[in-house]
């Protein structure tokens, strides 16, 4: 079964970090994209690079920023194989954000 | 006497049923099916020597009939590891009971938290719908949707029909406790007594666990409050611990919970709820040793920083003969909004002669109070001031 893993977390947090940690917990997040279970991982460019687009009357709209304006951005996504709820869990606990303060939504994939 | 052999057999029929079709509403509609076979037969021929695994295998053949007959789920049928069952050979002890794995799922903590109590009142318990759905003073149909929900998130999301590995275990054991101590405090209303409901999942969870302490802790701690209840009320009045007829007390129930705290404590168990029941024991003793409670609930407080714990150990205190300590531990305690709060308070100011500041307490309880008992106990205090 595959799962989405949805990562939320709070920039500020992670740029609080010392120097060091941070590379540590960067080097740590992309060990994760190296492990067995992982399908792909996606990190992405920060929220102020995100554009919201929008088709209403035919006319495609866009405004700058991301769709929801909170302290948590959507930050990336790790997509995963596994057996059940409770492994995908160790792995999402695993994610750094998920011990700073952030989040990490998991979600089955809807199976083709 | 068909309905309490059907209460028993139902959340093992259950459980070995999902565990064999791996999906809840299937292995509900296979069970349904084999008890009411059961109902028509029994009466006439008897019940069978083991109603467990004649359930099991007359609930598998109807699942496997079903599945054929389904020409849609005609590829699933490769995956069922038993073709054939043998009607007339029984042998329970080849049915694995699997209650366990059937209320890890149910408590899974991915669930939300009115899901896991109904689905496990539901699926272990063997209630009706409808007398849940009583029981919580919500309509039926709130229910059906709450269970299907439930039941629609385990297959979607994949909670595992199993129990969680050593690492998981004692978070998933709390989980599945708070559960089980939740739906014993919702007490009773309508057709179902939920507290003893929970005292009877309560001992499947130790039968199934017997190694572990916290189970035999809120067994026991369940057993000795639901012996005194009784005692509790006086017609619609609250009666005080200390005020109740202890005549009124179930003396064999608070025996069993006494011998399930002492397993729980030859197993080394120090949590709160092994906690708990201790504290609900010293206070069946007569004289109840207070400064010994208090150090109890000292021990709970440390566990569980709770400051409604905070507030019991005052009490404690107070009976242990010190009201004016008590009453500087209450005073430095956040819990405004909280009714026993002004209630303790005022009894504590009472003792120590401050009638003025009492009274003001007790009326700020009675503001907070909502059930007729609780007002009338309060308005009763507050008159003899």
């Amino acid at each position: 079964m595959q799962y989405a893993l949805m990562i939320y977390s709070d920039p500020a947090r992670y740029e609080a970090l010392p120097e060091a940690e941070r590379a540590a917990v960067s080097a740590e997040f992309a060990a994760l994209a190296d492990d067995a279970a992982a399908v792909s991982a996606v990190q992405l460019q920060p929220a102020e690079t995100a554009t919201c687009v929008r088709v209403a009357g035919g006319r495609t709209l866009m405004t700058d920023g991301p769709f929801a304006d909170t302290k948590e951005v959507f930050g990336g996504f790790w997509l995963v194989e596994a057996a059940n709820l409770d492994d995908v869990v160790e792995l999402a606990a695993r994610i750094p954000a998920a011990r700073f303060g952030g989040v990490v939504e998991v979600r089955p994939v809807v199976a083709r | 006497m068909l309905e309490e052999v059907f209460r028993v057999q139902w959340g093992r029929v259950l459980a070995s049923l999902v565990g064999f079709l791996g999906d809840f509403d299937k292995a509900e509609e296979a069970a349904q099916e084999a008890f009411a076979i059961a109902a028509e037969r029994w009466p006439a021929t008897g019940v069978p020597a083991n109603p467990g695994a004649w359930l099991v295998t007359t609930a598998r053949n109807k699942a496997i009939d079903r599945i054929r007959r389904e020409r849609t789920l005609a590829e699933k049928i490769h995956l069922l590891p038993v073709p054939e069952a043998v009607m007339d050979e029984f042998d329970e002890t080849a049915i694995k009971d699997e209650r366990l794995e059937l209320i890890f799922t149910c408590c899974h903590p991915a669930l939300p938290l009115d899901g896991q109590v109904a689905l496990t009142l539901r699926a272990l318990g063997g209630l009706e719908t409808a007398d849940i759905a009583r029981a919580f003073l919500v309509s039926e149909e709130t229910m059906k949707r709450r269970l299907s929900r439930a039941k629609a998130k385990i297959k979607a999301t994949g909670i595992p029909f199993a129990v969680p590995g050593a690492h998981l275990l004692p978070d998933r054991l709390d989980a599945a406790l708070a559960v089980i101590y939740l739906i014993y405090n919702e007490g009773y209303s309508g057709r179902v007594d939920l507290a003893a409901e929970a005292i009877r999942l309560g001992r499947v969870l130790t039968e199934l666990m017997p190694d572990e302490p916290e189970a035999y802790g809120v067994l026991a701690l369940m057993m000795i409050h639901h012996a005194r209840r009784r005692a509790r009320f006086s017609g619609d009045d609250l009666v005080l611990l200390e005020d109740q007829d202890r005549s009124l007390w179930d003396h064999a129930r608070i025996a069993e919970g006494q011998a399930a705290l002492d397993r729980a404590i030859a197993l080394c168990g120090r949590g709160a709820y092994v906690v708990q029941a201790a504290i609900a024991s010293l206070q069946t003793a007569e004289p109840i040793d207070w400064p010994q409670v208090a150090e109890l609930y000292r021990r709970l407080a440390e566990l569980t920083g709770s400051p409604v714990v905070e507030l019991n150990r005052a009490v404690a205190l107070a009976q242990a003969g010190d009201p004016a300590a008590a009453l500087r531990t209450v005073d430095g305690l956040d819990l405004d909004g909280y009714l026993y709060f002004h209630s303790t308070r005022g009894e504590l100011l009472r003792r120590l002669g401050r009638a003025e500041e009492a009274r003001e307490a007790y009326h700020r309880a009675l503001e907070l109070a909502t059930s007729i008992p609780e007002r009338r106990f309060l308005t009763k205090r507050l008159e003899q001031l």
